[in-house]
């Protein structure tokens, strides 16, 4: 051995030590990420373009046939319609409902608490059990809010027994849960604008509340929105516990989640649902990627 | 007028919100004879909690719900922590090969949801015959890259000096990790602990898929048992069961409502 | 423990391609007070953790009392360090945090346990020893009312106290300071100077000052080790450095205010500016710079032509500055004593050859008549 190798020895095995003690820490989530994101995407994307049945002994290569089939399925194309309309219902009045509750509560200081607690609850709540109220509440003889529209003179509504009705009252449920998820978040928003910026619009002319909230509470609220919205839609994309409660997949008031689930976990099509979930996967991920580029924004490498 | 508008607004809104709440609890205590009773005077003409709660514990084993949520909640939590606080050091502070790689992988995970991944996770569970166990629950929640990720980003305010400090001191780096750095971010692991067990003592879809024994169902699937059970037959016992499962988690936000919105509102990702 | 010699030989570092130190040799003696300045990125504090250990370097051997400790953990080298945010644990009272280096060492991990290592048995005494241990560093720091408050409770300067007790205690081979100073104001700067250079000469260790402010390197430092780029420019005493500076560089970061250079030109062995003999003498040939401190400047009744375009007044003295009749884009400063009426308008000025500097063109000091005198 050289003097000069003697002298290195020691400095590039404290060099090694440190990464060794980094790869140390890093590796059992190192490894349940493989085991449970990295594997279960390559497999995912095998079963999808093969027609795999759980239990069954053999299966065959059959290419894009799932997905072709999938966009034939009237039961899959009708899940996907009733969940966009479902999140065609949830997003306006999940976002813009909660941005308004926003705005009155921030207002408030000594019933601030009081407001942020009654909204927030639902979001706590166990969905499955309070969807059972709500199926409760909306029935049409025994709920409260039938009886309240026949007192008002008109006819009982059978919410969840009309097949056009179905989606929209899960929908109104879906509102009901996340507007204090969202109200939150327009919370934090709020109070990140700096007041002097509300002042300073009063200064310029600004009379009116209105005014204000056009020239500076709406344009500095724009990426809160955004985020809102984003993560609105994709948990809309994820309907499953109402529709479990309220229809099972019945009436043809299947969600995307709920077909998927039937395909995959009820009638063991393994393949076929793989291919349902991709594109469940594709859908979430274009809408992730708003949320993304959020959250990137505050990572610095 | 004006001043007292938002308070009326606001007041008529949270009655919405809230009337399923008091619906449930109401009619838990109220005698099944009064079903049709529609009015919401709170005081039942005929107090029939007990009556119902114990229909609710009798016709399925409710406490044994209860009991798996805490088994599968506090097991979900105890890995998750305990893989993603070092995981986090390691990217935040340590050098080491594949860091960056980790971190990229860590931020892509965190856009696919667990839906998406259920597929091959229930077959590769299936395949080794541990469908309808603990474990099967537990497994897919493991890793919660939202935690790496959460706690990276608190790991990283942290001064490096008080780390090299440490270091000079003699603390191994086990020991900075969990009682120098960790300590740093409990807000940070109050928030994240809420966010976990919040979400899964609520989680039906991935119980429903592993899970069909009744003994080891959490509290939904405890709930869509029960509900097939009593299917319309018998509402006081059924609002009481939801009551129930319920309760853990609104009385929890009760009592720390500050954790609970922050480890709800943190994540944007439910 | 007796004061320790401190060797670095041949450390090199790079990152990334870029090489911060270039095969550094420094060796401190026992009880010294030496430090590294320079500016920021030219290598001093990345040579400061490895010597601590916090770092790992390429190439090199450092060892601490003739031990070789170049891959020792930095726990295993016995230095105390102290950081610029002062690096105190933030939920440790001022008393744990002076005592943990010295729980650290003895006391093992079980009985260092939050709440149980309290119960275990056998360490009272080691406890004992460390409970004096703290108290009379924090005496020594006059900081024993403050042992129960958190760092968070504490102002600037106390925390530095603290920091500065956490290092004394553990009695270390040698102190380590990663410009401690800074991060306070100037009045309370000036102070904790005087108190560290006390501290050094009562406790007679190794001390190894790290900084970019060359006042506190020439008030506190035996010698002075001046960075540049990775390198060692000139390791020297304080006086040596002012007096005898090996390059433009040294000569321009030490003093302030900063020395004045101006061109000039050795012909026939002497060194002319601006047209004028300078009188100092020197071998070679073409262009130098020629270096000349404030102070060493006077007025004259003939000689250089400056036009004064401003004064300051500080106490004692005043300092004119303005810019050169020959040459209007080369500023010039001279101290006056503030006795004598303000120079104003167009002044001459006239300095002795001896006090002055030659640079050449390659920017190292060149031996000149007046070096003699100096080293005389």
């Amino acid at each position: 051995m050289t003097a000069a190798a003697l002298t290195q020895g020691p400095a590039i095995r404290r060099g090694r030590s440190r990464a060794a003690r980094g790869m140390m820490f890093a590796a059992p989530a190192a490894f349940l990420l493989l085991a449970i994101y990295i594997l279960p995407i390559v497999v995912l994307g095998v079963f999808s373009v093969t027609d795999y049945q759980l239990g069954a002994l053999s299966f065959g290569f059959v290419g894009l046939d799932n997905f072709r089939a999938a966009f034939a399925d009237p039961v899959f194309l009708r899940a996907l319609w009733n969940t966009a309309l479902y999140a065609l219902i949830v997003i306006p009045f999940g976002v813009f409902g909660a941005l308004g509750i926003a705005l009155l509560v921030h207002g408030r200081t000594r019933s601030r608490a009081f407001w942020e607690v009654a909204y927030f609850l639902p979001v706590t709540a166990t969905l499955v059990a309070m969807a059972t109220v709500w199926q409760f509440l909306l029935h049409p003889t025994l709920g409260p809010v039938n009886s309240v529209i026949t007192w008002l003179g008109f006819d009982p509504v059978s919410f969840l027994g009309t097949p056009s009705l179905l989606i929209p009252t899960m929908a109104l449920m879906g509102v009901w849960q996340i507007l204090g998820f969202n109200m939150v978040l327009f919370l934090a928003g709020l109070t990140a604008i700096p007041k002097d910026l509300h002042e300073a619009a009063r200064l310029d002319g600004a009379r009116n509340p209105l005014d204000r909230f056009l020239t500076v509470t709406w344009p500095m609220l724009g990426p809160t929105t955004m985020f809102v919205v984003v993560t609105t839609s994709i948990s809309a994309f994820k309907v499953f516990e109402t529709v479990a409660v309220v229809t099972k997949g019945r009436a043809g008031a299947e969600t995307l989640l709920f077909a998927l689930y039937l395909e995959g976990f009820e009638y063991s099509n393994t393949g076929y649902a793989a291919a349902l979930t991709l594109i469940f996967l594709a859908i979430v991920l274009v809408l992730s990627i708003g949320q993304t580029v959020h959250m990137d924004r505050k990572v610095h490498y | 007028m004006r001043r007292f508008l938002p308070h009326i607004v606001l007041a008529l809104g949270a009655g919405v919100m809230l009337l399923p709440f008091y619906w449930m609890v109401l009619t838990s205590i109220r005698s099944p004879s009064e079903i049709f009773d529609v009015s919401l005077w709170p005081v039942p003409k005929q107090f029939d909690a007990a009556e119902n709660y114990a229909r609710a514990a009798g016709q399925v084993p409710m406490a044994r719900f209860m009991l798996n949520g805490v088994i599968v909640c506090a097991g979900i939590l105890i890995v998750q922590v305990l893989t993603a606080v070092p995981a986090a050091y390691a990217i935040a502070k340590l050098r080491f090969p594949g860091r960056r790689l980790l971190l990229t992988l860590v931020i892509a995970a965190l856009c696919v949801p667990i839906q998406a991944l259920a597929l091959p996770l229930f077959v590769g569970l299936a395949k080794a015959g541990l469908l309808n166990t603990y474990f099967a629950m537990m497994a897919p929640f493991f890793l919660s890259v939202f935690a790496i990720f959460l706690f990276h980003q608190s790991f990283r305010s942290y001064p490096d000096e008080i780390i090299e400090a440490a270091r000079m001191d003699g603390f191994s780096e086990m020991e900075i990790c969990w009682g120098l750095v960790l300590r740093g971010s409990l807000p940070s692991l109050a928030a994240f602990s809420v966010f976990s067990v919040v979400a899964h003592w609520n989680d039906l879809y991935w119980p429903m898929i592993v899970v069909s024994d009744t003994a080891l169902a959490p509290p939904p699937l405890g709930m869509l048992f029960f509900s097939d059970v009593e299917t319309g037959a018998n509402y006081g016992a059924l609002m009481a069961g939801a009551t129930l499962i319920t309760a853990p988690m609104v009385v929890c936000f009760l009592l720390a409502r500050r954790h609970f919105i922050a480890g709800i509102t943190m994540t944007g990702v439910k | 423990m007796t004061p320790q010699s401190v060797d670095l030989t041949g450390i090199g570092k790079g990152f990334g391609g870029t090489e911060v130190l270039k095969n550094i040799d420094l060796s401190v003696r026992p009880g010294e007070f030496l430090s590294l300045v320079g500016m920021s990125g030219c290598g001093k504090s990345t040579l400061l953790r490895i010597l601590a250990g916090l770092e790992a370097a390429d190439r090199g051997t450092v060892s601490i009392g003739g031990r070789d400790v170049t891959g020792m953990d930095p726990s295993d080298r016995n230095l105390a360090m102290v950081f610029q945010s002062y690096a105190l644990y933030p939920h440790m009272t001022v008393r744990q945090n002076i005592a943990t280096p010295l729980r650290m060492r003895r006391l093992p991990l079980s009985a260092r346990l939050p709440l149980v290592g309290r119960m275990m048995p056998g360490h009272a005494p080691a406890r004992a020893a460390i409970g004096a241990a703290v108290l009379q560093a924090a005496e020594t720091l006059q900081i024993a009312h403050l042992l129960d408050r958190k760092p968070a409770q504490l102002s600037g300067g106390q925390r530095q106290r603290v920091a500065l007790a956490r290092a004394l205690v553990r009695d270390p081979a040698a102190f380590l300071m990663d410009e401690p100073l800074s991060n306070l104001d100037a009045k309370l700067r000036a102070h904790m100077r005087e108190e560290l250079s006390n501290l050094h000469r009562r406790l007679g260790a190794t001390f190894i000052y790290v900084t970019h402010d060359q006042v506190e390197a020439m008030t506190m430092s035996d010698r002075i080790a001046l960075m540049v780029e990775g390198r060692i420019e000139q390791l020297g005493t304080p006086d040596e450095l002012y007096c005898a500076p090996a390059s433009l560089t040294v000569a321009r970061f030490i003093g302030s205010p900063t020395i004045n250079l101006l061109p000039a030109e050795i012909a026939g062995g002497r060194v002319v500016a601006f047209g004028v003999d300078t009188g100092l003498r020197a071998a070679g040939q073409g262009p130098v710079t020629l270096g000349v401190r404030a102070e060493d400047l006077a007025l004259a009744d003939h000689g250089l032509a400056l036009r004064v375009d401003r004064a300051e007044a500080h106490g004692a003295d005043r300092f004119l500055s303005g810019s050169l009749v020959a040459d209007a884009t080369l500023r010039v400063t001279v101290r006056q004593p503030a006795s004598q009426p303000v120079g104003e308008g167009v002044v001459h000025l006239a300095f002795a050859p001896e006090r002055a500097h030659l640079f050449g063109a390659d920017g190292l000091r060149m031996a000149n008549t007046a070096d003699d005198r100096v080293a005389a």
